[in-house]
């Protein structure tokens, strides 16, 4: 006869091992390296939450410390490698196989561990592929979250950076899996429940608050006349034209240009009320102007960022908050609605073939996906109609019966043609196939795909890769906006001319954009200390943005 | 410093009457372009002063197609460069003669 059990059985044997390190639920700092090898197993699937933002950073450091004799062959399943301590714990022999999806600050490190082969790797996932994967094959025995503050029950305050936190502990205890919480503090009652105590196991005091980077903060000082000119392209040949009203921005100074030029040139263009009213996305510093000036309805946010705490907690007209008065946060439902409730999503990358195939991927690099290509591909599953998504269902197919014609989602790439260090944008072949031959991967880390992808916008142009008809007018249409890269010089003139006059390609003047308009006076913003400014206060730069 | 020199012929002269204009700045990845009437209206010439070397084919496919594109007849254009990117570049030209059309005040 069979035990049904068992799971609950191991998970009895790991809470009584962990008990005699713990207070109740509470384990003190000085314990928590015994306790953690008292709980955790060799072999067990371990999530140590590093989520985009927020980090687990005190049991991340202590599961760094522990002895490969006592603990080894886990297997890591974060969304996050952002902490050095996240890589050590591979280094030193404690994890071997690797799932995760984002590892932007740990980009290179973690290319040079799998060349090393120090790293197994499992796959590079977007966010929500990697949660849907927490409920179905790889399900965490063990999850080491991180929480603002605790009551003794184990009920968590997770603060404005709720992220991932609820989908881990939803998959890791509903499954027979312990769940250890470090938080700032143990208080007597927590400010509002967002983890409800029966689900947390136990609690680490780390008397200090969990690490959380600042990664949407771009400085509006650093923003070039070019990627000005860009962003009026984008505001005039795309949000304009299809009135795209529900999207999500990308995190790079592109995006930010047109978060900064709505108040200004969007208002020239009488746009406001019909673009960018409603996003899923975090709470960009740069969209404090366009929000005070009115023009945006409603805001969900994956994560928060740092410094915006106060400004998100009085604009809850705005953003989504709790009766603390702060920002709920929930990386898995922000990325459902960006993929389901957004007709655009428009982002930067590091490379774009000719097929129009984006990676950001390069040889030294390995940055992951995050979640630009959850919101950067077309959802087969929508059914709900809106004016942009049907106007770019038709363009793409204009012939078939409209009823039954599905719309597209807007995909838009957008960048100047030379990068950093004057990289071009435009590449023969993606380094990310180099990687998977090498490390003999059976898919080539590709982030947005060539058949999700709409739109590119460079300074050069727009790309309207709905209205190309063969992959011929497709290579030229890209050629068509590659500018002065080695790509751009070997257009087909003639043919790039013949898209123009179709409007498969549009430039700044074929718009009645004035390249003087280009300058920086029409940001809205041009200093983080603006930014400050516009936002009465209440927007708290962290330390390092500040230079006054 | 490298030294390059255009002499093209312009389908379109520049509009509006000013007798030049300047744009930009010399600071790195940036230059300034000054523009000057004082050619022939089917004629533009380009003189480039630049810090980075061996960049001669990209200069000459921008200059060209500047000129293909936009009204840059009777000019006489002077560039210094401080090792600006492409883009920088055709973005400033692109300026310059928007610049040398506005009306005089």
């Amino acid at each position: 006869m069979s035990d049904w059990g068992m799971q609950k059985a191991a998970l009895g044997e790991r809470l009584a091992a962990g008990r005699q390190h713990a207070k109740g639920k509470v384990v003190p700092i000085p314990s928590l390296p015994a306790f953690l090898k008292a709980v955790i197993r060799s072999g067990d699937r371990v999530c140590l939450e590093g989520d985009n933002q927020k980090q687990a950073d005190i049991l991340a450091a202590a599961l760094a410390n522990l002895e490969p004799q006592d603990v080894h062959d886990l297997h890591m399943v974060q969304s996050g490698v952002v902490l050095p301590s996240h890589l050590d714990i591979f280094e030193k022999g404690i994890a071997r196989r690797l799932d995760f999806s984002y590892s932007g600050p740990q980009s290179a490190r973690i290319a040079r561990m799998l060349f090393g082969r120090k790293i197994e790797l499992g796959a590079v996932h977007t966010y929500l592929e990697l949660f849907a994967r927490y409920f179905i094959d790889l399900t965490p025995n063990v999850a080491l979250i991180a929480a603002v503050s605790a009551d003794k029950d184990g009920n968590l305050y997770t603060g404005p950076n709720t992220e991932d936190t609820p989908t881990v502990v939803e998959a890791t205890s509903y499954k027979n899996g312990l769940v250890v919480a470090q938080v700032t503090e143990i208080v007597d009652k927590v400010p509002r429940v967002d983890i409800p105590g029966d689900l947390v196991h136990f609690v680490v005091e780390a008397g200090r608050p969990f690490y959380v980077e600042p990664l949407f903060t771009r400085d509006p000082a650093a923003i070039t006349e070019t990627q000005i000119l860009t962003a009026m392209l984008a505001i005039k040949g795309i949000y304009a034209p299809y009135g795209v009203r529900r999207l999500n921005h990308g995190i790079g100074f592109n995006t930010a240009a047109i978060e900064l030029l709505l108040p200004t040139y969007g208002e020239k263009l009488g746009l406001k009320g019909k673009v960018c009213t409603h996003f899923a996305l975090n709470p960009h510093p740069t969209l404090i102007p366009a929000i005070e000036a009115g023009w945006i309805d409603q805001i969900h946010c994956f994560g928060s960022e740092v410094g915006m705490e106060n400004y998100v907690a009085a604009r809850s007209d705005i953003f989504f908050t709790g009766p603390d008065g702060s920002l709920r946060s929930n990386r898995a439902f922000c990325q459902t609605a960006g993929l389901y409730a957004c007709d655009m999503f428009i982002g930067s990358t590091l490379q774009i073939d000719l097929e129009g195939h984006s990676s950001t991927v390069t040889t030294s690099r390995i940055a992951g996906f995050g979640g630009a290509p959850n919101m950067g591909s077309d959802p087969r599953g929508r059914r709900h109609p809106s004016e942009p998504w049907l106007k770019a269902g038709a363009e793409a197919d204009p012939d078939s019966n409209a009823a039954l014609r599905r719309g597209r989602k807007l995909v838009v790439q957008i960048g100047e043609t030379f990068g950093e260090r004057s990289a071009p944008l435009f590449v023969e072949r993606l380094d990310a196939l180099d990687l998977a031959q090498e490390l003999e991967l059976d898919l080539a880390p590709v982030m947005v795909y060539s058949d999700d992808v709409t739109h590119i916008v460079t300074e050069e142009g727009i790309a309207n890769l709905l209205m190309c008809r063969s992959k011929d007018e497709r290579e030229q249409a890209i050629r068509g906006v590659a500018g002065y890269t080695d790509i751009g010089r070997a257009r087909d003139a003639k043919l790039v001319e013949q898209l123009r006059q179709r409007g498969v390609i549009r430039r700044p003047e074929d718009l009645g954009i004035d390249p003087l308009d280009a300058d920086r006076r029409l940001l809205a913003a041009r200093s983080i200390k603006d930014l400050m400014l516009a936002s009465g206060g209440l927007y708290r730069p962290p330390s390092r943005f500040r230079n006054w | 410093m490298e030294k390059l020199s255009f002499r093209l012929t312009a389908a379109r002269s520049a509009g509006g009457t000013r007798a030049q204009a300047i744009v930009g700045v010399v600071a790195s990845g940036n230059l300034e372009v000054l523009l000057e009437r004082s050619h022939p209206a089917d004629t533009c010439t380009i003189d480039i002063a630049t810090a980075a070397h061996g960049f001669g084919a990209v200069w000459d496919a921008v200059v060209r197609d500047f000129v293909a594109r936009r009204s840059a007849g009777g000019l006489r254009i002077s560039i210094n460069d401080g090792g600006a990117r492409p883009d920088t570049v055709a973005l400033r030209l692109a300026q310059g003669i928007r610049k040398i059309e506005e009306p005089e005040r």
